[in-house]
């Protein structure tokens, strides 16, 4: 059993799982925050960006396009370390494609398209439907802005060692990949069969796969894989909160042989509940001052909590007027699509939906028209749009999406504030092309899934043989080397992967299911050895088809045709002659005798020996010796010996 | 022998009062617990007495399974559970959790405001009842306890309606409830996996019916609504208000927006607009194109659609009105009903079943004068139009479902008798599955013949697996031989012996034999005992021969030693050793190159009797 480790970044995990002669990926993350290295992609024009002078060399003799156009071009990234992995693992062996959430399915396009694949893609339906919107997001981001030609000299390796870092340091440039469109999504898409939580999904009978509730998003699971005697726990992105999401389902991961941990929270020291408290006063207070609030980030998710929380607090801070717009070519999408999932809700939301009444109270917000949203800053929105207000946008990398825009415009007043929510990106990398900026800057961020008191107690409650987490895990943050308390440190220690690692998981397997006919099952006869302890001898013929193995009773030979052809038969494999079983026990000898004697033989010398006593029996000239572990029975007459054979198998068990 | 034993309290040779009990691997599970709204009385409800004379229900179920939310599978829960006593898990979907309550307590207020019934369960007694229920999602298996587990399937029907999966160990049932085999304007089609139940429970209302198109049936049904309309008719559709009622909507608005029409529809009581709510907010539940472009246009908000006022039946000109409940049986459809009988001009159209016993089940026979309470009759003039809307799966679907199934037995439930024989006839003809139909009361006993499960050692498969040769050949099956230890009838290990020996702390005990045997052979010793040993290896394919310098060779187990007897050089002494297991004695014998005729030279008898 192997796991392949495709991608190093631990809440954005990719991993092949080789289990049984399936071939099992568990994830596709993307990671974009490469896109960190380049300028932003404005939706309308922009003086001050376009201005920006494009990189020259030292000595002046190369001189690259214009950087800012290098954005559209990392988008087309987004791959990276799917060719990579080419190298360690034919992807078009992949079978299934297990998605734990929709945060880490947005590369399933590159897998499903461009490698043969040709299996099957298990996800919730939450999980499709809102993976489905987030991807059809990305790539509306990347489509309406027109596109410049395409900067890729930068990718000359003899030119990227010349770039300043981290662009000089980024491995496999020339392989990055371009996003991908809408047809390719849909695509992959197609792709994915609907699981709900604790179905049981059989994989060519050899695997059973199962998702169960991770309470960390909408729809999100953790999954577990296991045969009749081997049980991997994968979890990834779990949350113990209560948050709007089913609670995790802890129980199920109970009796692992292997735990697969990933998606952990990337904010250790941030605690959710106080971020949410100073997210809402800052907010507050920005707008009692006249500036304008904006919030980068993902169009589902966290954002239904942020909404919620705001929809109890703005009566309190008297914020009845101030317009909040949610700006995003989903937006109206992901709103609807968060109030029908009932059955993937807490069990509040789904009191709620009993009523009937909306789940979630963002449908009073939009009732009520304080909560206003757009497909984009275009069209209706630049008319009706009054300040100041709060803006929810993305995307959350700051690089693309209407977010540039609200950049550009309100990035020169002190007076407005932008408040980072998502832990994805470092906010400091974030706003570095916009430097130097008025604008106030609050780092709120929000990270739900466990962190490391919570996942040790889940841990201990579980007790799985083997963890197996990314590195990172293994060790305190770079910045933080004192904090022994943000690392798992665990009885036996957890293995470790790195990107490209393969790991060898240590599983013994020593049995396998089988099924025993009704027939032949009615045709043992079990003898007991033990109190509670019964063996039966079983010969039977052994069917094994689609990884399952059944037993059925050997068919009685057809009787022998009376036929002279006798060489024919014996020619035939000597079918079904059932090997003669194992003995175990001893011969006692007072009652050996005795039983002798009851079937005519009187004339026994006994004789003494080291290891037990030899048998004379003098009439019929024959030996018997008669050992703790062992029985010889020396006689020339055949009728004989197998007399003093079937009485001395009286004492014996037979295995 | 293992069993399953079904018992119909409900619905056995009869459509109302769904209430099944199974047997199935010690755990006793109901299916559905209905009313029968051909009845007022006793017979209303299911007889639990059946199940236990006094007490509590709770010893005797481990589960109750309710598939849908329509009154005639659930309209006893309450009764059932706070005043018969059930204090188990109660499982439904979360579409019927969520509308179940409402038309109990509708059922409620008819039978005890309306009717002044007393003794009848109260709202708090329903509020207490549904606390009881534990909500299943489709797909999602639900361990009950440790060998308990069910999993629904989508059943189409009405919104929320499951199907059920029942499985103890290797035996399983599967409970269909009320299904659909065809999508409509608002439903997915009902769907489960080949999943072999050894009892397939299925309803049978249409048993017998083979329908045509559904779109030839809505298009019959517009152009009798449009008549209608256009002489200044009124229209009444007695519907119940969840199910088809939405689909009927759907139907007219679209009808409505097409052709501009501006006659008024209206939908009866207040729970309309709750009930459309509950489509807006159990969209996944619905069909495919309906999921998919909610977001743009919602299905379920109906411009042409009002809700309905008690006066607004008087009111002069054409309408259409669709009033509760279904069968004109009660409330305010039976009162416009009362109102618009005498006028020819009018029209009701019955969408679906009707109870006998019903005033919808004596209309649709063709009475024309009808007996009302304190001896009036009354005279229906108006015209009386029947389409089967109910979505019901129909003779073809119910075969659909059994080769989706396959299941090795059939039952049938929730039709008429005369019609389940005709349909019991079919299915056994073309599937050769033995199809029953027990009466209420009545109990189907069907044995079943599981396998038993058992966990093999990796090595003992893998070395039967390796005998087949490298490729396995799925046609040719291998024999395997090993040992079988049960420790406390709970857990199953087959090993091979050795393992056995060793997994069980016993010592092997060695059982051998050792015989003479004389024969002529004027070689030397050591050339008899050479020919044998070339003779063998040609003989003993692929077994080990060693021929040892100290003169023994050994095969296996087998030591064979040759001597000459002290008075006759020619006559050779062949000491034979062998242990009981030894597995080449019949090849071995073969190959011994000893000359006679069968059964003549004693040398050979002895040989032979080694067998």
């Amino acid at each position: 059993m192997k796991l392949y480790c495709l991608s190093g970044h631990p809440t954005l995990p990719c991993n092949v799982l080789k289990f049984k002669s399936t071939t099992i990926m568990l994830d596709c993350g993307l990671d974009t925050t490469s896109v960190l290295n380049f300028l932003p992609l404005p939706l309308v024009h922009s003086p001050r960006l376009s201005k920006l002078p494009g990189w020259v060399s030292k000595d002046g003799t190369i001189n690259l396009e214009k950087a800012r156009e290098a954005v559209c071009n990392v988008l087309r990234l987004l791959g990276v370390y799917f060719n990579l992995l080419q190298e360690l693992l034919d992807l078009s062996t992949i079978d299934v494609i297990l998605i734990s959430n929709y945060h880490c399915m947005m590369a399933l396009p590159y897998i499903t398209e461009h490698t043969g694949f040709t299996g099957t893609v298990y996800a919730t339906e939450p999980t499709l439907q809102i993976g489905r919107l987030l991807m059809e997001e990305l790539v509306n981001f990347m489509e309406r802005v027109p596109k410049a030609q395409s900067a890729t000299s930068w990718k000359n390796k003899e030119i990227q060692r010349m770039l300043p870092g981290p662009l000089k340091d980024a491995v496999d440039v020339w392989m990055w990949k371009r996003c991908y469109s809408m047809q390719e999504v849909n695509s992959a898409l197609s792709k994915v069969q609907l699981v709900g939580y604790s179905q049981k999904v059989e994989l060519f009978g050899a695997v059973q796969v199962s998702p169960l509730s991770s309470g960390y998003s909408l729809g999100s699971s953790n999954w577990i894989i296991q045969s009749h005697h081997e049980k991997v726990s994968y979890v990834s992105g779990s949350s113990l909160l209560t948050t709007h999401p089913q609670p995790m389902d802890q129980s199920s991961l109970k009796n692992s042989d292997v735990l697969i941990l990933t998606g952990l929270t990337q904010m250790p020291t941030a605690n959710p509940d106080g971020m949410l408290g100073e997210f809402c006063s800052n907010l507050a207070m920005t707008i009692r001052a006249g500036g304008n609030v904006l919030v980068p980030c993902y169009s589902s998710g966290v954002i239904y909590d942020l909404l919620e929380c705001l929809y109890q607090f703005i009566e309190s801070a008297n914020l009845g007027t101030t317009p909040f717009y949610f700006i995003s070519p989903i937006a109206n999408s992901s709103l609807e699509f968060s109030q029908i999932f009932a059955e993937w809700l807490c069990h509040n939301k789904q009191t709620k939906v009993y009523l009937p009444e909306p789940p979630f109270p963002h449908a009073e917000l939009i009732q009520t028209n304080k909560l206003k949203h757009y497909p984009s800053i275009h069209g209706d929105f630049s008319s009706e749009f009054r300040q100041p207000c709060v803006v929810f946008t993305g995307h959350p990398s700051l690089r693309f999406g209407d977010v540039v825009h609200f950049m550009e415009l309100w990035g020169k007043s002190s007076l407005n504030t932008i408040i980072f929510t998502e832990p994805d990106f470092s906010y400091l990398d974030a706003l570095a092309p916009y430097q130097p900026l008025a604008m106030k800057c609050v780092y709120c961020p929000i990270d739900t899934r466990l962190n490391f008191h919570q996942v040790s107690k889940l841990l201990k409650e579980v007790q799985p043989l083997h963890v197996v987490c990314p590195e990172q895990y293994t060790q305190p943050p770079l910045t933080q080397s004192h904090r022994s308390d943000l690392m798992l440190e665990l009885q036996p220690p957890p293995m470790p992967y790195r990107r490209c690692s393969v790991l060898n998981l240590p599983f013994r397997r020593r049995y396998e299911r089988i099924y025993i006919l009704p027939e032949l099952a009615n045709s043992l006869v079990p003898s007991e050895i033990k109190p509670g302890v019964s063996v039966a001898t079983v010969s039977a013929l052994l069917h094994s088809k689609d990884n399952k193995h059944t037993l059925q009773s050997v068919p009685k030979p057809p009787p022998m045709p009376p036929s002279k052809k006798r060489k024919r038969v014996i020619e035939e494999p000597p079918v079904a002659l059932a090997p003669k079983p194992m003995l175990s026990g001893a011969v006692a000898l007072e009652a050996f005798l005795a039983t002798l004697q009851k079937h005519g033989i009187t004339e026994v010398k006994v004789e003494e020996t080291a290891d037990g006593h030899i048998l004379h029996l003098q009439a019929e000239d024959t030996l018997i010796q008669l050992e703790e572990d062992g029985t010889h029975i020396v006689c020339d007459s055949e009728p004989l010996r197998t007399t003093l054979r079937d009485l001395v198998l009286r004492f014996l068990q037979k295995l | 022998m293992p069993e399953i034993k079904v018992t119909p309290l409900g619905a056995g040779q009869d459509v109302g009062r769904s209430c099944i009990l199974v047997s199935i691997g010690g755990k006793n599970i109901m299916l559905d617990c209905g009313m029968h709204m051909g009845y007022n009385d006793d017979r209303r409800f299911p007889d639990f007495s059946y199940i236990t004379q006094n007490g509590r229900l709770t010893d005797f179920l481990d589960c109750l399974i309710i598939s849908h939310f329509h009154l005639d599978h659930c309209g006893a829960l309450p009764y059932m559970s706070e005043m018969v006593g059930y204090d188990g898990p109660i499982y439904m979907t979360h579409p019927t959790k969520a509308i179940c309550p409402i038309l109990l307590e509708d059922f409620r207020k008819i039978t005890v405001d309306k009717k002044g019934e007393t003794n009848f369960f109260t709202s708090q007694m329903i509020k207490d009842c549904m606390k009881k229920v534990i909500p299943l999602n489709l797909h999602q298996t639900v361990q009950v306890d440790d060998e308990l587990e069910i999993k629904a399937y989508y059943a189409g029907h009405v919104l929320g309606a499951a199907m059920v999966h029942i499985k103890v160990g290797s035996e399983s049932v599967v409970y269909t409830g009320d299904y659909n085999m065809t999508p409509d304007r608002h439903l997915g089609a009902a769907w489960i996996d080949k999943c072999r139940p050894d009892i397939l429970i299925s309803e049978s209302t249409y048993a017998t019916t083979i329908r045509d198109s559904k779109r030839c049936r809505e298009r019959d049904f517009l152009k009798k609504v449009h008549e209608s309309i256009e002489r200044g008719g009124k229209v009444l559709i007695p519907v119940f208000a969840l199910g088809r009622a939405q689909e009927l909507c759907i139907l007219l608005e679209t009808f409505w927006e097409r052709m501009n029409l501006k006659a008024p529809i209206y939908f009866s009581t207040g729970l309309t607009e709750k009930a459309n709510h509950y489509y807006k907010l159990f969209i996944t539940w619905t069909n495919q194109k309906i999921r998919k472009t909610f977001v743009q246009r919602n299905m379920f908000e109906f411009k042409h659609i009002k809700a309905f006022d008690r006066s607004y039946a008087d009111n002069p000109g054409p309408m259409v009105v669709f009033a509760t409940p279904g069968m004109l049986h009660a409330g305010q459809s039976l009162q416009i009903f009362k109102k618009w009988a005498g006028n020819e001009k009018n029209m009701v159209i019955m969408p679906g079943y009707c109870v006998q016993g019903t005033i919808g089940h004596k209309i649709l026979n063709g009475q024309r004068k009808l007996e009302m309470e304190g001896r009036a009759t009354l005279d229906v003039k108006l015209q009386v139009e029947y389409m089967s809307f109910s979505a019901h799966a129909d003779a073809k679907g119910i075969m659909q479902l059994i080769r989706m199934a396959e299941p090795r037995n059939m039952l049938l439930v929730h039709g008429e008798a005369v019609k389940m024989e005709f349909l019991k006839g079919k299915i056994e003809q073309e599937f050769s599955i033995d199809c029953y139909m027990p009466a209420n009361g009545e109990t189907t006993t069907v044995t079943t013949n599981p396998s038993v499960p058992v966990d093999i050692s990796l090595n003992l498969l893998k070395r039967e697996m390796a005998l087949g040769g490298p490729l396995p050949d799925p046609k040719k099956p291998r024999t395997m031989h090993g040992t079988l230890i049960m420790k406390e009838n709970v857990s199953f290990m087959l090993v091979s012996s050795e393992q056995a020996l060793k997994e069980l702390g016993l010592n092997e005990h060695q059982l051998r034999f050792t015989c003479h045997v004389q024969l002529q052979d004027p070689h030397s010793d050591a050339d008899t005992l050479h020919r044998i040993y070339t003779h063998l290896k040609s003989v003993l394919k692929g077994y080990t021969i060693q021929h040892l310098p100290d003169g023994t060779v050994i095969v296996e187990s087998i030591v064979i030693k040759v001597s000459s007897s002290a008075e006759d050089s020619n006559t050779k002494v062949l000491l034979l050793s062998w242990s009981y297991q030894v597995k080449t004695w019949t090849l071995f014998l073969e190959g011994l190159p000893m000359q006679s005729k069968p059964g003549s030279s004693p040398n050979h008898l002895v040989i032979e009797s080694l067998f």
